[in-house]
């Protein structure tokens, strides 16, 4: 139970949004940007998405073969682990489902790689059945580098560090590896519902 | 033994705000006493929570401003006058007052003497904070590795820390006044000049507003300098 903080009020929501934002969080309506280390800049024709591991055949795409594959627009909310919710963000890209359509493996867990060296993990029934996209546009417009373009991972129902920026393929495993921040002691399964924030939450 | 790799849990525990300071006419101090404190690593950051009479609760990340070496553990905050949080801290609390926080958190955006150098940090605007916590530490443990600090602010008066960063290797630049030192924004040129060449490969720390940091760290990047050796944390508007 925590003690009341002398003269502290606050500015809660009384209205229908409160049930939408998970505890500790606070709506932002701007886009805040958190990322550990520049913002690669590589040009579109080395691009690809790749997914490796354990399977049966590996699967590649090139960008024009990407954004060709089936999209899906969605209207999510967002929620990153430094606190801020972004309600009603609208995204276009491809769902996991799509990509992973014929994939045969034994695999329980993800790691999601992407330009820069970024990793985070995830289990694999997380992104499965309309839970997650590779998303390549944002608002209708093509993703900002800085917000994660071309193309990010959009898990929404996790904290927002496991919506990989710069992706650039999953690799399949058996075992559950952690990824960069869950290595450094973020929850390795961030449910914001549950404020997982770091390991031991 | 498999104990061993289990991480100690984060818990909510109560600080005793020992003295406050004003840095500048937005920033304040707020020097802390928390019980149990584990210890931290110089870039890491506190989660604090503030509670209402009715229970209602509102939570903030703030980077650490103090040295692991220092007393106490002292977080400097920047008043964002439509913020929830941060008038209060700047504003209400007082000496006496607890504060409940958490931490300490964060692995990547730290520096320890064992990652080397030279040492470059760039600061926007309150940005410094958690580089403060570093040039500290750097000097707290007679570290021979080269350290620098730009930190670019809008004025004089909104230089946090200045006298403590005139006995440092810092270089200031100032974007919305004229003086007789570096004016304008920090780019690839005040790079050049003031940052190690990229075949040093120094180890870069950037932290302030977004536009900053992305501003700051493609010129890094543009100039030659490793990616990998450019960490990165950026403020929101919060």
């Amino acid at each position: 139970m925590s003690p009341v903080s002398r003269g502290f009020s606050g500015r809660r929501r009384d209205d229908a949004e409160a049930s939408r934002i998970p505890p500790g969080q606070y709506v932002t309506p701007d886009f805040p940007v958190l990322s550990a280390g520049p913002t690669p800049h590589h040009s579109i024709e080395f691009w690809s998405f790749d997914i490796r591991g354990e399977v049966d055949e590996p699967k590649s795409w090139t960008w024009e073969q990407f954004t060709a594959l089936p999209s899906e627009t969605v209207t999510v909310d967002i929620h990153c682990v430094t606190k801020w919710s972004k309600l009603d963000t609208t995204w276009k890209g491809v769902s996991l489902d799509t990509l992973l359509d014929g994939v045969d493996t034994s695999a329980e867990y993800v790691l999601a790689f992407s330009d820069g060296g970024y990793t985070t993990n995830l289990p694999l029934e997380d992104i499965i059945e309309g839970k997650a996209w590779v998303a390549y546009e944002y608002g209708g417009e093509p993703l900002d580098p800085e917000h994660g373009g071309p193309a990010r991972l959009l898990v929404p129902h996790l904290y927002f560090w496991k919506s990989a920026k710069w992706v650039r393929g999953l690799e399949l495993r058996q075992d559950d590896k952690p990824g960069f921040w869950e290595g450094y002691g973020y929850h390795n399964y961030g449910d914001p519902w549950k404020e997982q924030r770091y390991a031991g939450d | 033994m498999e104990r061993a790799t289990l991480r100690r849990r984060l818990s909510w525990g109560l600080a005793r705000v020992v003295d406050v300071v004003d840095e500048t006419a937005h920033a304040r101090t707020l020097r802390l006493d928390p019980p149990d404190w584990q210890g931290h690593l110089a870039g890491q950051h506190v989660d604090v929570r503030l509670t209402a009479e009715d229970g209602y609760q509102a939570q903030r990340s703030y980077s650490i401003a103090s040295a692991p070496e220092d007393e106490h553990v002292e977080l400097t905050v920047e008043r964002l006058d439509d913020g929830e949080v941060s008038p209060y801290l700047t504003g209400e609390l007082r000496p006496g007052d607890d504060l409940e926080l958490r931490g300490p958190i964060g692995g990547y955006f730290v520096w320890q003497e064992t990652l080397g150098g030279p040492l470059l940090l760039v600061a926007g605007g309150s940005g410094v904070v958690p580089l403060r916590a570093m040039l500290r530490h750097h000097r707290a443990v007679g570290s021979a590795v080269p350290a620098r600090l730009l930190y670019s602010a809008r004025t004089h008066d909104d230089v946090i820390y200045r006298a403590e960063l005139e006995g440092f290797d810092t270089v200031v630049t100032l974007t919305r006044e004229q003086w007789s030192g570096h004016t304008g924004r920090v780019g690839r040129e005040l790079l050049e000049e003031v940052g190690w060449p990229p075949a040093e490969r120094p180890l870069v720390y950037v932290c302030g507003p977004t536009g900053f940091v992305e501003g700051v760290a493609d010129a890094l990047v543009a100039l030659g300098h490793d990616a990998n050796r450019i960490r990165t944390e950026r403020f929101g508007p919060t």
